[in-house]
């Protein structure tokens, strides 16, 4: 068991060291990459902690993110807060929303629990264009550089955006590795193996499913708030189906219930659409096609493939 | 316009976004009902019966007629064939899992959607309708304390889109006969209540799956073919109609025929009458959360039509 | 003082009455069997007890407590232990997080789960097996591990619901064994068909039939009773 920790400890720390040395070497073109994917993963992080590790599919991670992106970028635009209380904002508001919506669509279960949340999601989407007066509806609004400044640091400088994606990545990934680890996270993985012994092992099965929605609903909003901040920009189109689809693409690719999974399938997809998108303005088709194969073929994803081939301590 | 006359519009218009939502959504809740499994691809099969359409009117040339007669026979056919290959090579494998399906159908919903893209383009195309006359519809009044026929301003409807509402209630009838009457209606009826039992019976459950897949597909396409006069074909249409199909099917109770198109008439003559008076993204939020707040607190339907 | 006791338990489904007044009290330290012919309505009893099906009218108190009303989790969490008549474990994980998740739920150090994971698995016989995936376990080592994942809950009370069906003449003589051990520790309601079994460890038998109780007795009451042998040969006028 010990071994393992350890094993898993230098396996995680190495990625994460080798993600910090790698802006020092990218070429700045795939140093804004990085800095993206990472943010992104880190919804990915989040999306997962309910897909993967507690076995609840949501089709409606957007609201959480469009959450966080609209909490932090309205706090400034609207209301003229500074970076960090905007942040905190963002994450509060994916929070809250995450616990009512958890709270209602956990009445459901397997496709209803997946149908209830996209529709809460297009009702936050639709909610977004309507009071398109504040949001600036599928246009949306650009938060000015000299706003996004965090502990006297511009954030849009890119070796400083860079270092802040970085650390958000590194709370989300240390959130996830932790929660894992810990007895709430092993309960959530015993809801997804078996629902009905791990309540009658004596667990609240409602309580802790409500728990992993709102800790993932959280990360999801944080890094929705990371990406107004270090991005500058706010648009509807964060809230829509598609950006509710992508975490669970990447996490399927990545491989759900993997520590590492996210960032393995956003890196990897994020590079197939810039590709492809070079090559048609039909790039969601490569998309639909990575669904299609995953689902038929790879259900576990790489890292999921990895861990049963090669590792089966990989957390 | 008066309010009397102009809530009559809003019903006639209704009367025909209930007509096309309700042969989208039973097939919708055809696929549910025999094979418990959500297509999210629906509305992709509705776009492409659209554009298909085009594309033969297109190829027919001459009068509008034909090509109208060729589209209406030939697109659901090949939607439906496309819908049963896709059944067969695909959910087929992921054993007709109902969350894996949800997440393959996103995949196909995708790969239809931009391969039209690359091909047909993302413009909207029109596609002439068979014969467009202007039918006037009369009004009553009250004068000199006598009712009164007489023809408001404005309020008229289409031969065509009158048309369209007996083709969808003609069609409608077929299904219900293909159900009840025949011995494939049989055969799905049966996978429906019981797969295993089916299965041991000697039913063919793997090909009735295929067949029901391509018939829900076909409904849809037929049902695009019909509006594409009135709405233009573009690659992006599919979006509205699996949205609406979702609404009407969970409304309806999941899987029930019945319950579904009375959910469409429900759903197109509210959208119809509320789509005048409100903004359509305020609509569309409150169908949003309706259909949420049903699944969450009326899981059977509204009308709580039980189907296990 | 007794530990669970029911009292006045029905329960209908659909107007049919599945349980009609059934009461009995399980004193603390006893080895209780509960017996009956098929459709006697014993799995139902069980449901109620566990707070996993609704009685339609009467009480159940545990422990001092009114619990009618408590989710089967809460139950459990002060001390009712159950074990499922379909082994129901979580295949895909170790046999050692099968049973830590049943420890970990009371026990927040990781070194008494530990510790408390290596003492059900002893007892059970499956230490050896620890780090194998609990789905490819024989069907016999299944049924133990349930019990392991019941004993490492240190419940006040174990209900054990038909724990020896499908094993091995073998598995059974262990699990006699491992009953045997526990007397005087804990308190147990066992759910039984193998009369053999029931006869060598129950303290008391109660045999319910077509939803009421028959008769409760020590064993050798059970046996001699005419009540419950024309119950269990089936027919037979027993009132006489």
């Amino acid at each position: 068991m010990t071994t393992d920790l350890k094993k898993s400890v230098i396996l995680h720390a190495g990625v994460v060291l080798a993600l910090f040395v790698l802006q020092f070497v990218l070429p700045a073109y795939h140093h804004g990459n990085m800095a993206r994917i990472m943010v992104l993963a880190s919804y990915a992080i989040g999306y997962n902690l309910l897909f993967g590790y507690t076995g609840l599919l949501s089709l409606g991670h957007a609201l959480f993110f469009a959450a966080g992106l609209y909490g932090a970028g309205l706090a400034m635009s609207q209301f003229g807060l500074s970076a960090g209380p905007a942040l905190v904002i963002g994450v509060v508001a994916g929070v809250v929303i995450g616990a009512v919506v958890g709270g209602l669509a956990l009445r459901t279960e397997g496709v209803a629990f997946m149908i209830v949340t996209l529709m809460f999601a297009q009702a936050g989407y639709l909610t977004i264009l309507y009071f398109g007066a504040y949001t600036r509806g599928d246009e949306g609004f650009v938060i000015a550089q000299t706003e996004r400044v965090l502990f006297g640091v511009d954030l849009s400088a890119p070796l400083v955006r860079y270092f802040a994606a970085f650390s958000l990545f590194c709370a989300a990934i240390l959130t996830c590795f932790l929660a894992v680890k810990s007895r709430f996270g092993r309960v959530l993985v015993a809801i997804r193996e078996n629902e009905e012994r791990a309540a009658m092992l004596g667990y609240d099965v409602a309580k802790y499913k409500l728990g992993a929605v709102v800790l993932s609903a959280g990360l999801s909003a944080l890094a929705g708030a990371g990406y107004a901040l270090l991005f500058g920009y706010v648009g509807a189109s964060f809230a829509s189906v598609q950006y509710s689809i992508f975490p669970l693409l990447w996490v399927l690719l990545g491989g759900a219930g993997t520590v590492l999974g996210p960032l393995v399938g956003t890196v990897f997809m994020f590079y197939l659409i810039d590709l492809s998108s070079g090559l048609t303005t039909a790039y969601m088709l490569i998309a639909g096609l990575v669904l299609v194969v995953l689902t038929v073929f790879a259900p576990q994803g790489v890292m999921g493939e990895v861990r049963r081939r090669m590792w089966r301590w990989l957390p | 316009m008066d309010f009397g006359p102009y809530l009559m519009l809003a019903i006639m218009e209704g009367a025909l976004t209930a007509a096309v939502l309700a042969l989208t959504a039973s097939g919708l809740a055809l696929v549910f009902g025999v094979m418990r499994v959500v297509n999210v691809a629906h509305g992709e099969f509705f776009m492409l019966g659209a554009v298909l359409a085009w594309w033969v009117s297109q190829l027919a040339g001459g009068s509008p007629v034909w090509g109208f007669l060729l589209a209406l026979c030939v697109v659901p056919l090949l939607v439906g064939v496309l819908a049963a290959a896709v059944d067969m090579t695909i959910l087929k494998r992921i054993n007709y899992d109902p969350e894996r399906t949800i997440v393959a159908t996103i995949g196909i919903l995708y790969i239809l959607q931009q391969v039209t893209l690359m091909t047909y383009g993302p413009e909207a195309r029109p596609v002439a309708p068979p014969f467009n006359t202007r039918v006037a519809l009369p009004w009553f009044e009250m004068s000199n304390g006598a009712l009164q026929l007489y023809w408001p301003w404005g309020l008229s409807i289409t031969s065509y889109k009158l048309f369209v509402i007996g083709a969808a209630c003609v069609v409608l009838l077929g299904l219900w006969a293909l159900m009840t009457q025949t011995k494939l209606g049989l055969l799905m009826r049966a996978t429906e209540q019981d797969r295993e039992m089916a299965h041991a019976f000697g039913i063919p459950v793997q090909r009735v799956y295929a067949i029901a897949f391509g018939l829900g597909a076909g409904m849809a396409a037929l049902a695009a073919v019909l509006i594409v006069p009135i709405q233009q074909a573009h690659y992006l249409m599919g979006g509205d109609p699996l949205l609406l199909s979702f609404i009407v099917v969970i409304i309806g109770g999941l899987g029930s025929l019945p319950g579904a198109i009375l959910a469409a008439l429900l759903i197109g003559l509210s959208d119809g009458i509320i789509s005048v008076f409100f903004s359509p993204t305020l609509a569309k939020i409150f169908a949003t959360l309706l259909v949420a707040f049903v699944l969450v607190f009326r899981p059977n339907g509204l009308w709580g039509t039980r189907n296990s | 003082m007794s530990l669970l006791s029911a009292s006045g338990i029905s329960k209908q489904y659909n107007g049919l009455a599945a349980l009609s007044d059934v009461s009995f009290d399980v004193p603390s330290g006893q080895v209780r069997a509960l017996i009956g012919p098929n459709g006697a309505g014993k799995t139902t009893l069980v449901g109620v007890l566990s707070g996993r099906i609704p009685p339609s009218s009467g009480s159940v108190h545990f422990a001092g407590q009114d619990v009618t009303t408590w989710p089967a989790h809460k139950r459990i969490s002060q001390g009712m232990g159950y074990t499922f008549q379909i082994t129901s474990i979580f295949a895909d994980l170790s046999v050692r997080e099968n049973v830590a998740l049943a420890a970990r739920r009371h026990q927040k150090s990781a070194a008494v789960v530990d510790a408390m994971v290596e003492e059900a698995l002893l007892k059970t016989g499956l230490w050896d097996r620890v780090d194998d995936i609990a789905g490819t376990l024989s069907y016999g080592h299944q049924r133990l591990l349930e019990i392991a994942m019941g004993l490492a809950q240190t419940p006040k009370l174990l209900i054990l619901d038909e724990p020896t069906q499908g094993l091995t003449e073998g598995d059974v003589e262990a699990f006699k064994r491992l009953i045997k051990s526990l007397r005087g520790e804990i308190t147990v309601l066992l759910i039984e068909h193998n009369m053999d079994v029931v006869m060598q460890l129950a303290d008391v038998i109660t045999v319910l039939e077509a939803g009421r109780v028959l008769f409760e007795g020590i064993p050798t009451d059970v046996k001699a009773n005419a009540l419950v042998r024309a119950a269990y040969l089936g027919g037979g006028d027993a009132e006489t």
